[in-house]
């Protein structure tokens, strides 16, 4: 597990961008991003397309992986196993469990302790968040709504788990069962955030960032970095945004800085309201 | 601490366990401000961009070049190091140490590994070193003497006041080894 959550501590203070070609590969690379992830189609393509979403060709996963020097990850449906197992043997450096992606179970996740490859998770709240570590996740990731630009939900599924965290670390240790209960958690897990006082694993934020100021706010909001989207590739001009972006997220505490990188990007991808869409993503997962 | 981007936190809460007081740099002043640096784990290319983003690649080489006392682990050790392969042709090479080493050279993440290491340097029982996408020195210069060696690879290294080593000593909860970095370079 240490070597798992061990990447993840590396890719903290970075970014993480959805790609789909290795053209987009290397604009990500080139604009200092931690990481890619491969996919098929980006979240608001997945959105205005519809019909089954599923793992990316492994021709296009190793196009991207022989396109850059930085990890990459790629997107497994929830529940898929199979799908987690070619990636593992086609050697990405991570894999999502993704609600992007059309679940296929709809009461289990995958059992990522059998894997060597490590997991991240998206979640919504802090019990779905320790259920996914409990499966084996070395990283969880709010869920966000993805494909919409709009940062509402990963405000709301990161100040809802970081809430319960500092709520957890002021009760008493009755409390706690009761809070696992809650949760629907394992009681040992709660105990270590009391301790602790965060998750055990590294939380990052996913799911609607569109401009530097969303990644510095949902950084400051507690994200340990950021994964984006739609958000830089449905943009105006990809390439300067996903530098800003970078830049906002390293450094999201200087607003002098956050203000030069806003500047000239053009126009953010068109954003979603949330009360319009026909499906939401980030309910799937249990 | 470089705190740019990677694994800054945990290498400043080991060296505050320590008795250390440890800052984390981001800008040129914060930089003239610390008499020693970790340069921490990370993506190499990543923090390469963010030092000139910030101002920091011009006064880092400086006091770099003037001696300041260092320690760069794993993605650290590349910005350290003479010569990297299997890189970015734009990342930064400070040379503080006179090494060729080749980026993420143990494959993919499914490759990443720890070993109990020997190192005579920090007593007789080993340190569990954790090597994560791990850089492999693959020359060192004659002025490099080389601390520690698995499967007659360098792993960990110095030069003068410039340490470099391929592993993540911050992951492990060993402290031994900035507690050498820190009294060495007291």
């Amino acid at each position: 597990m240490r070597v798992k959550r061990g990447l993840a501590e590396m890719l903290k203070r970075g970014v993480i961008m959805d790609v789909v070609t290795a053209e987009h590969a290397r604009i990500a690379e080139d604009a200092g991003a931690v990481a890619v992830m491969a996919l098929e189609r980006v979240p608001a393509d997945i959105r205005r397309d519809g019909g089954v979403a599923r793992m990316s060709p492994p021709e296009i996963i190793e196009s991207i992986v022989e396109a850059v020097t930085i990890p990459v990850m790629a997107k497994a449906r929830i529940g898929h196993f199979a799908e987690a197992q070619v990636l593992e043997a086609l050697g990405v450096d991570y894999i999502d469990e993704s609600e992007v992606l059309t679940p296929a179970d709809e009461a289990h996740h995958i059992d990522k302790w059998q894997f060597t490859v490590p997991f991240v998770c998206g979640a919504t709240n802090l019990g779905e968040a320790l259920r996914r570590i409990s499966e084996g996740a070395a990283m969880i990731r709010s869920k966000g709504e993805a494909g919409t630009g709009n940062i509402i939900e990963a405000v709301r599924h990161l100040r809802s788990i970081t809430g319960d965290i500092r709520r957890i670390t002021v009760a008493d240790s009755a409390e706690l069962y009761d809070w696992a209960k809650r949760l629907q958690a394992p009681v040992a897990l709660v105990r270590e955030i009391a301790e602790a006082g965060r998750l055990p694993v590294p939380l990052f934020c996913a799911g609607g960032v569109a401009t530097p100021a969303d990644a510095s706010l949902v950084m400051q909001l507690g994200a340990e970095a950021v994964f984006v989207g739609s958000g830089i590739f449905k943009s105006d001009n990809p390439a300067p945004r996903a530098k800003a972006v970078v830049e906002a997220t390293t450094n999201f505490d200087d607003p002098a800085i956050l203000l030069k990188v806003s500047r000239g990007l053009g126009e953010a991808m068109p954003g979603l309201e949330l009360g319009n869409l026909e499906t939401r993503l980030a309910e799937r997962g249990w | 601490m470089l705190a740019l981007q990677g694994a800054a936190e945990l290498h400043l809460a080991a060296l505050r366990s320590i008795g250390a007081a440890a800052v984390p740099v981001r800008r040129p002043d914060e930089l003239a401000d610390v008499d020693r640096l970790i340069l921490p784990g990370g993506e190499s290319t990543t923090i390469s961009m963010m030092l000139d983003g910030n101002g920091l690649a011009g006064p880092l080489a400086e006091r770099l070049a003037g001696g300041m006392s260092t320690l760069g682990t794993c993605a650290g050790l590349l910005l350290l190091a003479a010569e990297v392969s299997d890189g970015r042709d734009d990342q930064h090479c400070f040379g503080a140490l006179d090494i060729s080493a080749r980026r993420n050279a143990y494959g993919p993440q499914t490759e990443s590994f720890e070993a109990d290491l020997p190192i005579a340097a920090l007593g007789p029982s080993p340190m569990t070193a954790v090597f994560i996408r791990s850089p492999i020195v693959e020359r060192v210069g004659p002025e490099v003497e080389v601390l520690a060696r698995l499967d007659g690879h360098p792993v960990l290294c110095r030069q003068g006041r410039a340490w470099g080593c391929t592993f993540h000593p911050e992951l492990s909860g060993d402290l031994r080894l900035h507690r050498l970095f820190c009294e060495e370079m007291a």
